[in-house]
């Protein structure tokens, strides 16, 4: 009850988010990194995403898997607020990051969707070069010295097992490599920001099996520094890379809904929900 | 539990999402309500326009009133100025390009649109025809002055000879007249009819012939019965575009009209249009009224090029929307 | 046997010749529609070959870098060098003028009003702009600048021509615009690009190639224009004289020379119209280059 009021005076109150003010409420430890609390979203009038609530913990990755169209990748899209890019958007409920309501009128949204970076389902470099792309999200933030620059943009080539494929043209234009190296070069300009959660909307896809086995590496490498929530179509997938499994599904009305949510191990041995059972054994949609 | 490092972590000005970023938030706004000021100066210069244009007709609005379109004077020593003439010449020379242009441009349309050629032989065909629109009219009335009319001449002299008892063919000939007008404004317009012609016809689903074909009808019959009639509000929205162009063409039409003011039912006689009178006599326009009365004519010009102009754009987008 | 029956049949009725009339029908039309055709690509052809036949006798060095001779004079050079130069100086002030408006309202159509009422509104206003005729244009311009400083001047036939110019380069600029796919938008978003930084650091950036297209192509209309500079630069026989005095261009030229008595003049109205024409094209294959660049990168 206690905590919750802090939430509450942290809305309400937030340009007087100081760290010296925050210190001064008792910090809350083991916060999710992502605490959804029944949201509901709508796509203009017409509703996809009825009271999914779940917690997202901080350092592990979730995996987001259900059938096509129940509402996957508006979910993830509405933790960066990316899709009111595109259409007139309408929230119910709350997303908070570490507590702060991510719809908040006050929000700094282009922070927002720093601190919460996404990887596409289709690869979509900028069509510049290589080092461009990696270095385009930390330029419009800051100004760094060249050196400082070709360090973050080497880290983030080489978190991305990038590096060593592209270190003698990194001039060259992006839209020269292939499918693959394109998509692990938008991870490497994803990483390049340090985000504190890195969404994935079925960044494999489009690749084939040896170059998505490459970026499932990638991604369980990521859970030491990261926050990841990836979105699936491949149930054995799912399973290998993550440590949370979230099921989605329609109702007879088409609009999504969080069926079941809880570790990967349990969902996918021992699911409760028969629908969720079915899923997983292919027996459905 | 605790766990200190979250906690700190937490703490870390990185994680809120609520740090201001004045700087890059002025950056933003402003750059939003620049873009909003420059395009609403764009359409704000539409009514600034017709507002300049209105207020500088005023003075002859005031002094001729309606009786300024039914007048046929047009004398600046005496200053009584009557649009009558310009009116009739730039209405009848494009209605004669329009009966010449509309033909031509719908056949270009349908032979660069149907499969009668191999596509290497039709798309450069409906380019080259796009191409007349490339040409400044100046050229084209230079063209006019020394070859169109030349060839002409011997066509207007044989109407005149055979055709006189017809009002339309009943003067003799000198070379410029309302009909080297239509001809010409037909040329010029032509590209507007084809292209935009062709574009409808292209953008009628296939389904829709092959329906026709199918039931045994000949190309012809399928292209009369099925698909201008499915195209046809594209087409005369094209029409009245290409009309709205031709109200407007001013060298061409000043080059080979002959500039005389007067009514003359005849096509072979001189005759004279709003624009190539603007083009004579603004430039040496000194007594006021005569330069309200080039405005009146300004602002007649600019309220029918805009009405025919409002309804080809409302056509064509009525196209647009029928076939999606 | 009923199946060959049946064949029988089929082959009979696809054998069938259509009748007499619907066949000279379909004959009769085919000819038509080809003679049409054909009238409609005799005039291009007779310009084109008309401006190459008149125009390239004279067309010499001389043409380019002397003033147009005093009427009659046929021992001295005879040039447009400074039409040449009046019609760069005005495209270049319509330009000046009308870029930043152009490529701006292109801006608010694509990436900000998009399907809103507003942004329909401005774009319909902008598409009517565009058909104004353009001795409109040159009255307006007339009005605004000539009469103000009582003196026709390169200045007003460059905001003629920045008014013709203007709907023309907004218009493009939203079409190459619009090209730019939207997962650059949402990729530049999502790692905290603000739309400014989005809409220039990537959409304009990757629609450069589409935008220049435009430009060029409204660049190439504006110096083809004649009746707006009647009115407002008028034209003159000497070097431009400042921004504020009248300024020759080549289209006026064109139409100045074109009913003169002296046949040398004439003589130099072909010859400008063939190096007009040639401007005109210049700038619609380097359109088309910086067309086929964009399809390149994507
Ligand atoms: N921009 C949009 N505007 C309107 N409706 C949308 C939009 N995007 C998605 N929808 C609708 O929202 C519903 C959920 O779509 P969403 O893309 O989230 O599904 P998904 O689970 O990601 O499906 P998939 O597995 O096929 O990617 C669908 O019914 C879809 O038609
Ligand atoms: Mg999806």
């Amino acid at each position: 009850m206690e905590s919750d009021n802090k939430y509450s005076n942290l809305q309400s109150s937030p340009q007087g988010q100081k760290p010296s003010d925050i210190e001064s409420t008792t910090p809350r430890t083991d916060l999710p990194a992502l605490r959804v609390r029944d949201l509901s979203f709508y796509y203009g009038k017409t509703k996809v995403l009825d009271g999914v609530s779940m917690d997202i913990l901080e350092q592990q990755i979730t995996a987001i898997i259900g059938p096509s169209g129940c509402g996957k990748s508006t979910f993830i899209k509405a933790i960066n607020r990316i899709n009111e890019l595109e259409t007139k958007v309408q929230v119910k409920g709350t997303i908070e990051f570490f507590g702060q309501n991510l719809y908040h009128p006050r929000v700094n949204i282009n922070h927002l969707r720093r601190l919460i970076g996404m990887v596409f389902q289709k690869p979509n470099p900028f069509p510049s070069s290589i080092y461009d792309n990696v270095a385009y999200g930390v330029r419009i933030f800051d100004r760094h010295p060249r050196s400082q620059l070709d360090e973050i943009v080497e880290s983030a080539l080489k978190s991305a097992a990038l590096w060593d494929e592209v270190k003698d043209k990194l001039k060259k234009s992006a839209l020269g490599l292939s499918g693959g190296q394109q998509q692990r070069l938008c991870i490497a300009r994803a990483l390049a920001v340090q985000p504190k959660i890195l969404l994935m909307d079925e960044p494999c896809s489009a690749l084939d099996p040896i170059t998505t086995m490459k970026i499932e590496e990638l991604i369980q490498t990521f859970s030491q520094k990261l926050t990841v929530v990836i979105v699936t179509h491949n149930m054995q997938q799912a399973s290998r890379v993550s440590d949370y499994t979230a099921f989605f599904s329609t109702d007879e009305s088409r609009i999504g809904h969080l069926v079941e949510f809880g570790h990967t191990t349990e969902i996918f041995t021992k699911a409760t929900n028969s629908r969720t059972q079915d899923y997983i054994q292919g027996r459905f949609g | 539990m605790t766990n200190p490092d979250r906690a700190k972590q937490y703490l870390e000005v990185e994680h809120n999402l609520f740090q201001a970023d004045p700087k890059n938030l002025l950056l933003e706004q402003g750059f939003t309500w620049l873009v909003r000021i420059f395009a609403f100066s764009t359409a704000g210069l539409l009514l600034w326009l017709s507002w300049i244009i209105f207020q500088d007709a005023e003075p002859a609005i005031a002094q001729f009133g309606s009786d300024f379109l039914l007048s046929q004077n047009w004398n600046v020593g005496e200053l009584s100025f009557g649009a009558a003439p310009f009116i009739y010449g730039t209405v009848v020379s494009s209605t004669l390009a329009l009966l010449i242009a509309v033909p031509i441009g719908l056949a270009v349309a349908i032979v660069t649109s149907e499969n009668f050629l191999p596509v290497w032989v039709r798309s450069p065909l409906a380019t080259l025809v796009e191409l007349i629109a490339a040409i400044p009219s100046v050229i084209v009335g230079l063209w006019g002055i020394y070859v169109m009319i030349p060839v002409l001449q011997p066509l207007q002299l044989w109407l005149y000879k055979h055709l006189a008892w017809i009002p339309l063919f009943s003067t003799e000939p000198s070379g410029p007249s309302m009909l080297a007008a239509g001809v010409i404004l037909a040329i010029v317009i032509l590209p507007t009819i084809s292209v935009i012609s062709r574009d409808v016809l292209l953008a009628i689903p296939l389904e829709l012939r092959n329906a026709s074909m199918s039931l045994g009808a000949t190309r012809w019959e399928t292209i009369f019965k099925i698909i201008l009639p499915a195209s046809a509000s594209g087409i005369v929205g094209a029409t009245i575009l290409a009309l709205g162009r031709a109200l407007g063409e001013t060298m061409a039409v000043t080059m080979v009209i002959g500039n005389s003011a007067g009514i003359n039912i005849s096509l072979l006689e001189p005759a004279y249009s709003i624009t190539s009178v603007l083009a004579n006599e603004f430039a040496e326009a000194l007594e006021k009224l005569h330069i309200g009365a080039l405005m009146y004519l300004a602002l007649i010009l600019f309220v029918i090029t805009l009405i025919v102009n409002l309804i080809a754009v409302l056509m064509v987008n009525i196209f647009t929307k029928k076939i999606n | 046997m009923a199946k060959s029956l049946l064949d029988k049949s089929l082959e009979t009725e696809l054998h069938q010749p259509l009748g007499v009339g619907r066949t000279l029908f379909s004959w009769g039309m085919t000819g038509i529609a080809f003679i049409l055709t054909g009238m409609a690509l005799l005039p291009l052809c007779s310009i084109l070959l008309e401006i190459l036949r008149q125009g390239i006798p004279n067309l010499g060095w001389e043409v380019f870098v002397s003033l147009p001779a005093p009427q009659g004079m046929t021992d001295v050079p005879n040039g447009f060098a400074n039409a040449l130069l009046g019609t760069i100086l005005m495209v270049g002030i319509a330009s000046l003028l009308s870029v930043p408006f152009g490529v701006m309202t292109g801006i608010f159509l694509s990436e900000f009003g998009k399907t809103s009422t507003i942004a329909s509104g401005i774009r319909f206003i902008t598409v009517i702009l565009n058909s104004v005729p353009s001795i409109i244009a040159g009255v307006f311009a007339y009005a605004i600048v000539v009469i103000t400083t009582h003196q026709f001047s390169a200045v007003a036939g460059g905001f003629a021509l920045a008014v013709l110019m203007l709907p023309m380069v907004a218009l493009t600029t939203e079409e190459a615009l619009k090209l730019v796919p939207t997962s650059m938008r949402l990729a530049s978003a999502s790692l905290g690009g603000n739309s400014f930084q989005t809409t220039f650091r990537i959409v304009v950036a990757s629609a450069l190639p589409g935008i220049t297209t435009g430009l060029l192509l409204a660049v190439a209309r504006a110096a083809g224009e004649t009746a707006p500079l009647l009115l407002t630069a008028l034209s003159s026989q000497k070097w431009p004289d400042g921004l504020f005095s009248p300024t020759a261009s080549m289209s006026v030229l064109i139409y100045n020379y074109a009913n003169s008595p002296y046949p040398e003049q004439i003589q130099l109205a072909w010859t400008a119209s063939l190096v007009l024409v040639g401007m005109v094209c210049i700038t619609s294959i380097l359109s088309r280059l910086f067309a086929r660049k964009r399809s390149l990168v994507r």
